[in-house]
């Protein structure tokens, strides 16, 4: 009880001090929960991703197109349940600070193919009927404040013009994982304009997505479709959506990593301050502690005193740093959307930051804590006088 | 152990030293002298004497390098550092130059310190608290932090708080050291009566042989030496 009163009393003892200290523990495990869910979530569509799925692609490079008629023979390769046809578009909206990631797709084996978007059955139909009908994700509906049947106008990179939309479904998705920021329009209307402006553009598809009944099918289909176009003009690369996931997280592993390391710098630093705070704090009060001693208080009670209070102002700037964390994932979400669809913490990363603030106010306690308990009273007592 | 009469401290060829490196510096050389119990005794001396050394030695918060320290028959030399705490709750009360409260506790929490050892109840120990407090005439002060009292206040508590446990020895090193003439005379006056009043044995180490006319008996040390040991006024 005591202890406990002169722990909190002597903690705020310099309020200025003890504010600084304690803020500077709450960046930091601030700083360490949004860069550990950073990292995670950039695995995190790789994770997210179908064992059931396969994209198939040129061989020689994602930019490369196949031709459109490799739907129907893949479609026939054995234990294949589904195929959908997807183009990159890269379509603008107004600006090219409005970046999010935009497809032309076939509607109906598209939804067929990625169960996890969900529409309810009226903007099922009028999506698969319209053909300048396009859905977009919940969250980048809001972003923008679209709402059913308003026009979308993007501006085409890849393939030119202005390009008018009708929205036709908000999709939602089934897991919280899935990623509620895309935009997903009916081929056909690019093809057919491809047909009447750069004709030998038209029938060409990006990717397909296939869909096999089974996970242990996955590396049978793949090899047999990849087989089917051997030595074909346009010959395919087929794998799991997890490993196409992964070669493109591939590239940024080594950030990945840096990022991974700075986080556990962020912790390293605010040890060394909150160690030296403690290291000042507890030299300047070597007097009374050695009052204590005199008084019969024994080293344990001293140390006890030390320890508790490097202990409640980490875990103080702890608790603040969690506390901080949800808004300002928050905020990440709103402003990184196209990059972090769902910024989330995760239970497990709020473990993480309790943790390291307890390290931090364990490690930052450890000297101050050994020179109080050891101190010599007569020593001690002479740094008064 | 050592036989006593109604010595409650016996000093028997006590010596101390200090190193600094591998240079050895003494402090404290054959100091022979009795205390008797209930007496205020005064140690004067000029300054690096070695009169905080000597009283440290009497209160167990430092060991002689030889000789024997014996007080209420005990000879504390041969104690372990946690018997001597033990000890120094039971035994003796401390007053200091600075009054060396904690300045996070309030008066009344400053002088129930010593009490938090013991198995006293939360009830028993208030009663001992305010009766201390009264006995210093600060009733009306206990909830104030020392930085809310002036030095002769602060001083009061850091006596109420050495008393509280009801030691037999009080030692006191320098304790008007930081006071204006009528505290430091109020502070004295408080001590003698310990000493009249409640029989307790005071040790002060003080520089103003006003202060030390106060005492029974003065006790010279110079150059870690016992020059001269002579009885004031009674
Ligand atoms: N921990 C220590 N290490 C080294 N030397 C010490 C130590 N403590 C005391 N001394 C030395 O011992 C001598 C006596 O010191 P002490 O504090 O007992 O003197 P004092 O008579 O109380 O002096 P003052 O009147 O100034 O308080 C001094 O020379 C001092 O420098
Ligand atoms: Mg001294």
């Amino acid at each position: 009880m005591f202890i406990i009163k002169l722990i909190i009393r002597n903690a705020f003892r310099h309020k200025l001090r003890a504010m600084l200290t304690v803020t500077g523990v709450a960046i930091a495990i601030l700083a360490f929960g949004l860069l550990k869910t950073l990292v995670s979530l950039w695995y995190l569509g790789v994770e997210a991703s179908s064992s059931t799925r396969l994209v198939t692609r040129s061989s020689i490079s994602l930019v490369f197109s196949m031709p459109v008629s490799y739907k129907e023979r893949i479609r026939h390769v054995p234990g294949v349940t589904g195929v959908s046809t997807m183009n990159w578009f890269g379509g603008v909206y107004v600006t090219e600070k409005n970046f999010f990631p935009n497809f032309a797709v076939e509607p109906e084996s598209f939804l067929k193919v990625y169960p996890e978007f969900i529409l309810d059955e009226r903007e099922k139909k009028s999506f698969l009927t319209d053909r300048t009908g396009a859905v977009a994700g919940r969250k980048l509906a809001a972003k923008y404040g679209w709402k059913i049947g308003d026009r979308i106008s993007l501006k085409g990179t890849i393939f030119p013009g202005e390009w008018n939309f009708v929205l036709r479904g908000i999709y939602h998705g089934a897991q919280k994982s899935t990623d509620e920021s895309q935009f997903f329009f009916n081929w056909d209307y690019l093809n057919e304009t491809m047909r009447k402006t750069v004709p030998r553009r038209a029938d060409q598809v990006g990717i397909y997505v296939v869909a096999v009944a089974r996970p242990d099918q996955a590396a049978e289909v793949a090899e047999e479709i990849d087989a089917t176009f051997k030595n074909s003009l346009a010959e395919t690369r087929t794998e799991t959506e997890k490993a196409f996931q992964l070669s493109f997280v591939a590239m940024t592993e080594a950030i990945m990593i840096a990022i991974q390391i700075v986080s556990y710098v962020v912790i390293v630093i605010i040890m060394v301050v909150a160690a030296n705070t403690m290291a000042m704090t507890a030299r300047e009060r070597i007097a009374e502690y050695a009052t204590l001693k005199v008084l019969g208080f024994k080293g344990y009670h001293i140390a006890g005193a030390v320890f508790g209070e490097s202990l409640f102002i980490a875990m103080l700037g702890g608790i603040a740093g969690v506390l901080l964390t949800f808004p300002a994932a928050g905020w990440l979400e709103s402003t990184l959307s196209q990059f972090f669809p769902v910024f989330q913490i995760a239970p497990s990363t709020v473990i993480l930051q309790f943790v390291a603030a307890l390290i931090v106010g364990l490690v930052a306690g450890i000297f101050p804590t050994w020179r109080g308990a050891t101190i010599q009273i007569a020593q001690g007592l002479r740094r008064i006088g | 152990m050592v036989a006593i009469d109604s010595e409650i401290v016996r000093l028997i060829d006590v010596s101390k030293s200090y190193y600094r490196g591998s240079q050895m510096i003494p402090v404290l050389e054959g100091i022979s002298f009795d205390i008797v119990a209930g007496e205020f005794l005064a140690l004067m001396g000029p300054s690096g004497s070695g009169k905080s050394t000597l009283l440290n030695l009497i209160a167990g918060i430092d060991k002689p390098d030889s000789g024997i320290i014996a007080v209420n028959g005990v000879d504390i030399t041969t104690l372990s550092e946690s018997d001597l705490a033990a000890w120094r709750a039971a035994n003796v009360g401390f007053i200091f130059q600075f009054y060396n409260l904690i300045p996070v506790l309030t008066a009344f929490e400053n002088v129930e310190l010593p009490l938090l050892l013991t198995g006293l109840s939360r009830k028993k120990r208030k009663e001992h608290v305010e009766t201390v407090l009264s006995l210093v005439s600060l009733s009306d002060r206990m909830d104030h932090y020392p930085s809310e009292l002036s030095g002769g206040q602060q001083q009061r508590v850091a006596i109420a708080r050495a008393m509280v446990a009801d030691p037999p020895i009080l030692v006191a090193d320098e304790p008007t050291g930081d006071l204006d003439r009528v505290s430091a005379a109020e502070i004295l006056g408080l001590m003698s009566r310990l000493v009249e009043d409640f029989g307790k044995t005071i040790i002060m180490v003080t520089h103003d042989p006003k202060s030390a006319e106060k005492a029974g008996r003065i006790v010279h040390l110079e150059k870690g030496e016992l020059v001269s040991s002579s009885f004031s006024h009674q």
